[in-house]
């Protein structure tokens, strides 16, 4: 029997760089009023949100994405050609066929990377920064671009105002290379899981192609179940819930934000750990919200370099994963 | 088994906590949305409160039957 040679290990891995990509146009609380039965107030009440914005020019899921994507590379201080696979997180993609991830690489100038989709839909970005860190730690690829894209408004009901208020468009990126040594890993083990007895509750509604979205359930699992993830992430990493100073919770809906913080807080997380807040001017951008929310964390100065973040994802599938990454 | 008084002060302190409303409004005539202004969201998170505090389930569709604080008082006096 042969026996076959594996690839040299490495320590971990490690973020490099960050980058991200919204729409121009912007669309209010108030423009949604005129078109359905709704109203700033509700909405703010309800979700936390108070503007969004929308692809409304025609702009590709792919080209935005790349947009996140080059700037993310470009953060990282890499070439594109040293990216050698590329994680493409999205659940709104116009067909299946072709997939995001290799277009979007062309895009970049990135040449015959390892590409593919990954379809955990909210919680595509976590799951994705957990693929790249095993392939980079097991030495199947050295520097890994995760990007969640999401032109979720492809794929809604504009008349109905329990989804058309919630997701918008955007996308957000990472690149993932190998830490030199143990004590620069930057990126925690994840702890990830699914509820596929819950897949009815988020689901395209095949005589519409529009979301649906079963609000209560969803709320209830989302603000009973996710918080314990959160902290099984941060306990996995070896930390206490006090060691965190950002939490990015996927952006959902600002009540299931502020719930889960709470619930940390009860476990010892402190009082001044900053919170992701960007579904605000944001909208959910299902697997683009955590990188976006980083990105825009970064311009104002509420995330910095080695600062200790936890992130965690959960949406349709059901589907959630967290870890505890180190900031670059 | 908490009485039907003891289940009414309980639930009282939770909707206080998750809503703002002051526990001597909650009283058994009062519906959650009409005269509390209590919305959907809120609702499953007294429900949660209240499945913790006295041992009950209440399932989303249940949930949507408890009309008054009345109700809810009831349901979870059969249900504990």
């Amino acid at each position: 029997m042969a026996t076959l040679r594996l690839p040299a290990t490495t320590a971990g891995a490690r973020l490099l760089g960050f980058g991200s990509a919204q729409p121009t146009n912007v669309v209010t609380n108030d423009d949604l009023a005129k078109t359905m039965d709704t109203s700033d107030q509700w909405i703010r009440d309800r979700v936390g949100i108070q503007s969004r914005r929308v692809i409304n020019d025609g702009t590709l899921l792919v080209e935005m994405a790349a947009e996140a994507g080059e700037r993310a590379v470009k953060d990282s201080g890499l070439e594109p050609a040293e990216i050698d696979a590329v994680i493409f997180a999205s659940c709104t993609m116009p067909s299946p066929i072709p997939n995001g991830a290799a277009q979007t690489a062309d895009r970049i100038g990135i040449p015959a990377p390892a590409a593919f989709d990954l379809n955990a839909a909210c919680a595509g970005f976590s799951y994705g920064i957990g693929t790249a860190a095993s392939m980079i730690r097991s030495g199947s690829a050295r520097h890994v671009l995760v990007i969640g894209a999401e032109k979720l408004s492809d794929w809604l009901d504009w008349t109905d105002r329990s989804t058309a208020i919630i997701f918008a468009d955007a996308a957000g990126a990472a690149v993932l290379g190998p830490a030199p040594d143990e004590a620069s890993v930057g990126v925690g083990p994840v702890t990830w899981g699914s509820a596929g007895d819950l897949a009815p509750t988020i689901f395209i509604r095949p005589e519409n192609n529009a979301l649906f979205q079963e609000g209560q359930s969803v709320f209830r699992w989302a603000t009973t179940k996710i918080a314990p993830v959160a902290l099984r992430a941060v306990e996995l990493a070896g930390l206490t819930p006090a060691d965190i100073d950002v939490f990015v919770p996927h952006q959902a809906n600002l009540r299931i934000v502020e719930a889960i913080a709470k619930k940390l807080r009860k476990e010892g997380a402190r009082a001044d750990m900053r919170v992701a807040d960007d579904i605000v001017l944001s909208g959910n951008t299902s697997s683009a919200s955590i990188p976006l929310a980083l990105d825009h964390m970064r311009a104002d100065g509420r995330v910095a370099s080695g600062d200790t973040v936890l992130l965690v994802g959960f949406g349709a599938g059901l589907s959630y994963a967290g870890q505890v990454i180190v900031f670059p | 088994m908490a009485s039907n008084e003891e289940i009414l002060t309980g639930l009282a302190e939770i909707v206080e906590e998750v809503a703002g409303i002051d526990t001597a409004d909650v009283s058994t005539e009062k519906s959650f949305v009409d005269d509390l202004d209590i919305d959907s969201l809120s609702m499953v998170e007294i429900a949660v409160q209240a499945e913790d505090k006295f041992g009950v389930k209440i399932p989303d569709d249940q949930l949507a039957e408890l009309k008054t604080v009345g109700d809810a008082v009831d349901y979870i006096a059969k249900n504990q």
